[in-house]
């Protein structure tokens, strides 16, 4: 088990940044994030693009910005856990927290921080009439075994690059792939689009166009799809497995069932010290909330520094914290 | 003053009076309205929380761009009058514009 006196999860800039903070006060970090990379959304939205309201740089490009941010906080010798994702939070009799990573890492610590940004990218869900009921017996969002679909039959809908893509890949596995699309067109990869017409024509592909899923079939586990066209004829298909490809959406996950405050998607904190109602758990960046709240990258930094002050008391109760400028005290690094 | 309807999930409708010049978009206006939109990615057409249905004056609007055009084809609940917010300008094109909120 990785044991660490802050466990930050979510290691975009704010979450980077709050390792700085608390290694000012001497206290040692560990960053958890879905991503395979630093940066968060700056790396994997917008990496090229360029940021105008960080203090001091006039124009700094977003990838640039999580480089100096790693090169800031090395002297303190961050843990990263990355492309991981938070499922659990406990607590131990000690009064620490314990995450556990949807890969089964441990991670113990006496803070939680945190740092999430827009949450976490979720598969989008169609609204359907008992599609919960459907989940995991028969609709699936995330084609991750392909041998799964051997030889069964399956209905996929969407039209985005993935919806087109594992029609193509399933198509050579499966006894039968429809896809379905609400449109006549695709604006996917323009070879993607062509092979799935093409194998539309060879038969190997059931292609059904300006069409929306209607409603799910089946006892317990699901045996049809009905697809409605934009005529308003309904076509039932006999189908094993149902997999709507319609993208991400982010979501808090896990972290909402933590018995956290929350207000539309984001964690209500104290603006005192960015504390949740929870003791010990803190929320700063893009995913908390407060009267005024501004989701800005420098809002975040300031919300760190005010956090790793209150987390240290919070740690060492008995401890006197004296506040010390970088400039005065230099950085002392582990 | 840039006048246009906001239908709620509930059917209820409302006006709303928008100045000319201000710099903001349709989803902006909508939380600044009180409606309740989650627009968690903040207007980069990215978590499509602020989907809606333009029933009247969609054809006044600038089309939408690829990166609106990229999510708007992949949401399970879109048509033809579908748009995001966040990627709609408040002009003089919005004038008498009818817009249906949904969320995605």
């Amino acid at each position: 088990m990785i044991a660490t006196d802050i466990c930050v999860i979510g290691a975009g800039p704010v979450g980077l940044f709050s390792v700085f903070e608390a290694g000012l006060l001497k206290m040692r970090c560990h960053l958890v994030d879905v991503l395979p990379q630093i940066g968060g959304q700056l790396s994997e939205i917008y990496p090229k693009k360029p940021i105008y309201d960080i203090p001091g740089y006039p124009e700094i490009k977003a990838e640039e910005l999580v480089e100096k941010l790693h090169q800031q906080i090395l002297p303190f010798k961050p843990g990263f856990t990355l492309g991981e994702r938070v499922e659990r939070l406990d607590k131990t009799d000690e009064d620490e927290f314990v995450i556990t990573t949807s890969d089964g890492t441990e991670i113990k610590s006496k803070v939680i921080v945190i740092a999430g940004g827009l949450g976490c990218f979720e598969p989008r869900k169609p609204e359907l009439e008992r599609l919960e009921h459907f989940e995991g017996k028969g609709v699936v969002y995330m084609v991750k075994d392909p041998d799964k679909f051997r030889d069964k039959k399956l209905v996929i809908a969407g039209g985005g690059d993935s919806a087109l893509d594992w029609s193509i890949y399933l198509s050579d596995i499966a006894e039968s792939v429809t896809l379905v699309h609400r449109n006549e067109s695709f604006r996917g990869a323009p070879d993607s689009t062509e092979k799935v017409f093409h194998l539309a024509t060879e038969g190997r592909l059931n292609l059904m166009l300006n069409s929306n899923l209607h409603s799910l079939q089946g006892n317990g586990i699901l045996n049809a799809v009905e697809i409605i066209n934009k005529q308003g004829v309904v076509n039932k298909l006999d189908a094993d497995y149902m997999i709507p490809l319609f993208g991400l959406s982010p979501k808090l996950g896990p972290i909402a069932d933590w018995g956290l405050n929350i207000d539309k998607n984001a964690i209500e904190v104290s603006t005192l010290d960015y504390s949740t109602n929870v003791a010990g758990i803190y929320a700063i960046g893009d995913i908390n909330t407060y009267p005024g709240k501004l989701k800005l990258i420098l809002c975040g930094f300031h919300e760190a520094a005010l956090m790793a002050q209150s987390a240290f008391k919070y740690v060492y109760p008995n401890q006197k914290l004296s506040f010390k400028y970088t400039t005065v005290n230099g950085i002392n690094a582990f | 003053m840039i006048v246009f309807d906001v239908v709620d999930g509930n059917g209820n409708s409302q006006k709303i009076e928008v100045p000319e010049e201000i710099n903001l978009n349709l989803m902006e206006v909508l939380k600044a309205s009180e409606y309740n939109i989650l627009a968690t990615c903040g207007g980069m057409a990215l978590c499509a929380t602020c989907q809606v249905e333009v029933s009247e004056g969609i054809e006044k609007l600038p089309p939408p761009t690829d990166i609106e055009m990229d999510m708007l084809d992949q949401l399970p609940r879109c048509t033809a009058q579908s748009r995001l917010a966040c990627q709609i300008k408040i002009s003089d094109n919005l004038s008498g514009a009818v817009f249906h909120l949904q969320s995605a």
